[in-house]
């Protein structure tokens, strides 16, 4: 238990740790108040603005629609150069119908609650999921290469204990902050959904799977943290972590995005990383293959879809996590500390 | 008496793809006793660093027994580990903390007393700069800090690498003061060291390492003895007589070289030998004093560092002791005595 609570205050007082938490929790403070003042209510008041506004762009373009029938029927009885320019028949010349002018279009921004909390809930995740990824290389890899950890190991000599330590004492710190991190932002929307916007539909069954939604991004955050360590740990470096990573999403992932494009490969995404990162948080992300033809009763084409499950994700991040954090506890107990 | 810290055998081998292997320590045997202050010595790459890493548990060997007060390591490491302090090659710590911090979570970590922390930091003279950042400090005072921290635990075998690495000629007397202040209250003190009259003035005893083995090891005194080769001075009350005395003393089986005023006797079984036979013949000793070098001649010659004019020696350049000597078992009764 001193080693663990050892580790939590080391973890505190780490300063980049401490500017890497501020710097996340800022911009998601700054997303919360922009999404508030963004928003508005709709009432009968806006709705009224919103058809009147509708309404004035379809008078503008029916009177500019007027104008060039009139221009159109004048070259025509001229025969003027601009003759060209018009279709033969200036009777075709039509604005489009009333309906088309929506007045949707014209209605401010407004909070629904129950529609969009659970995509804010996923750019709450990749926050966080940031911000763990890289504390936690930083925790562990600056005790690496500051010798911070030999320095350890002297007075705590069973090294796979240290390393399981260390990497508990982030975790509960990252479940933490997540927890309390995810209480706030519910709080915020559900502030700018009252306030500016509804938060009608909240049934039992919404707030639970918001809830589940909220589990699996404090899942993720926790994984990242816990490959971010592993990592560092592996390499014994936090720039190695981190290059490493970016190597693999900015070569590897848009390499092989272009790679295979080029290759004409169906699903390109099935084969991106971030893919199963969305497919983890949204439950299921249905690709489309819009060179194919899946033929419909009434003679349309769809194109071919193919789902990944967040099922397919949860294999793919536990091959990751026992890959790396494997890597890290073997190399713990094989390698040399010099 | 006991022995506090047991080596026997020794073998490490280091491995890297790019450089190959290197034999950093052949078979190397060491023996500290209780209450010692033990010089261990040896010139650069010599394989120190190697010894005490090993012996805490850093690196693994390829072959040997070690055994800390009294318990094989590294199995027992966990239990004996409270009890040794070490500081290990040039210090390192977190450069961000403060000693203070530093010291803190070292204490957290092992279960000691946070009140221990101010009284190390008074004891190696860091008491006001404790909360400046490690980053600040000078070699110096970083080695105070390795120092400071190498004592939290009150240990009974204190190890030191090269403790007097940057320190001023004030701190190296304060570290001398330091050690003989321990010693005197029972702990066992090993100190890596080049620094030879520093060593000289400290040690009870000494093991000289060479190319991974040990090339010599016992008291001082018995050390400087046994290369000084028995040596004796021998003074007549005339110089005169120095030649009949040379004549007798070669005929009773000595070796005798001439000086101008004296004459230097070797191979003799005791000085009382000397003063018989050259009695028996009349002839009066004035003075007789066995040759006294001083370690640093005994360690130049025995580790055959000794610069030669002309040439620049290079750093695995040392002695290469014949296998037998030194490592098998049986040269802990052989050799110069323990
Ligand atoms: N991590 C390492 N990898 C490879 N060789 C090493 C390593 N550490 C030390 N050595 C080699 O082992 C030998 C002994 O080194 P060391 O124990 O540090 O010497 P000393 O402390 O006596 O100066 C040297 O030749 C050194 O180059
Ligand atoms: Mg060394």
């Amino acid at each position: 238990m001193s080693l663990f609570n050892t580790e939590l205050r080391r973890l505190r007082k780490r300063r980049f740790v401490r500017y890497l938490t501020l710097g996340g929790l800022l911009v998601l403070a700054a997303v919360a108040v922009g999404m508030f003042f963004t928003n508005q209510k709709v009432g009968p008041a806006q709705i009224a603005a919103a058809e009147r506004a509708a309404d004035r762009e379809y008078q503008q373009n029916l009177g500019y629609m007027r104008q060039e029938q009139a221009a159109c029927e004048q070259a025509k009885a001229t025969g003027n150069a601009d003759v060209g320019r018009f279709p033969p028949d200036c009777s075709s010349i039509q604005p489009p119908p009333r309906e088309a002018f929506q007045t949707d279009w014209h209605l401010p921004a407004t909070f629904e609650f129950r529609e969009e909390f659970g995509s804010t809930l996923i750019a709450l995740t990749a926050v966080l999921g940031l911000v763990a990824f890289v504390g936690g290389a930083s925790f562990i890899g600056a005790e690496w290469s500051t010798g911070g950890m030999m320095n350890l190991l002297l007075w705590r000599p069973q090294r796979i204990r240290v390393l399981l330590t260390k990497l508990g004492a982030l975790l509960s710190a990252l479940s933490g902050l997540t927890v309390v991190t995810i209480g706030a932002w519910t709080a915020a929307f559900w502030a700018t959904g009252t306030y500016r916007g509804s938060t009608e539909g909240m049934t039992s069954g919404a707030w639970q799977s918001f809830g589940l939604t909220g589990l699996r991004g404090l899942a993720l955050v926790l994984i990242a943290g816990a490959l971010g360590f592993g990592l560092a740990s592996l390499g014994r470096h936090t720039a190695l972590a981190l290059g490493g990573v970016l190597g693999v999403m900015v070569v590897g992932q848009f390499g092989l995005g272009v790679v295979l494009g080029m290759a004409r490969v169906k699903f390109v995404e099935a084969w991106l990383f971030p893919t199963y990162l969305l497919a983890w948080m949204q439950k299921k992300v249905t690709l489309q293959n819009w060179a194919s033809c899946q033929a419909t009763y009434n003679g349309e084409c769809k194109p071919a879809t193919f789902d990944i499950t967040w099922q397919n994700s949860s294999i793919l991040l536990s091959v990751a996590l026992v890959l790396v954090l494997g890597g890290a506890i073997w190399s713990m107990r094989r390698r040399d500390v010099t | 008496m006991a022995a506090v810290l047991e080596i026997e055998g020794l073998a490490k081998t280091y491995r890297s793809r790019r450089r190959g292997t290197r034999r950093a320590l052949d078979g190397f045997d060491m023996r500290v006793e209780a209450g010692q202050v033990h010089g261990f010595l040896g010139p650069n790459g010599s394989g120190k660093t190697t010894t005490l890493r090993t012996l805490l548990g850093l690196i693994r060997p390829n072959g040997g027994r070690m055994a800390i007060l009294g318990q094989e390591v590294p199995a027992a490491l966990p239990t004996v580990v409270g009890q040794v302090g070490a500081i290990v090659e040039s210090p390192q710590f977190f450069p961000h903390f403060s000693a203070q911090d530093t010291l803190s979570l070292l204490a957290g970590a092992g279960g000691v007393p946070q009140q221990r922390v101010a009284e190390v930091l008074e004891l190696v003279g860091l008491r006001e700069r404790a909360k400046d950042r490690v980053k600040t400090y000078s070699l110096g005072m970083k080695q105070r800090l390795a120092v400071a921290s190498a004592l939290l635990k009150e240990p009974k075998l204190l190890i030191l690498d090269e403790p007097a690495n940057g320190l001023d000629p004030g701190g190296i007397r304060e570290m001398r003061t330091l050690m003989s202040d321990l010693a005197a209250s029972g702990m066992t003190v090993v100190i890596s060291s080049h620094i030879l009259a520093e060593v000289q003035l400290i040690c009870d005893s000494v093991t000289i390492i060479s190319l991974g083995r040990r090339v010599a090891f016992g008291p001082v005194a018995q050390v400087l003895a046994q290369h000084s080769g028995g040596g004796l001075r021998v003074r007549l009350e005339a110089v005169t007589d120095l030649p009949a005395a040379a004549d007798l003393l070669l005929r009773s089986g000595a070796r005798v070289t001439p000086q101008d005023d004296h004459l230097l006797v070797y191979e003799v079984d005791k000085p009382a030998t000397v003063t018989r036979t050259l009695a028996a013949a009349n002839l009066f000793v004035s003075e007789l004093a066995p040759v006294t070098v001083d370690l640093e001649s005994v360690f130049l010659q025995l580790t055959a560092t000794a610069p030669v004019p002309g040439q620049h020696r290079q750093v695995d350049q040392s002695a290469v002791v014949d296998g037998t000597s030194s490592s098998s078992s049986d040269s802990i009764s052989g050799g110069w005595g323990v």
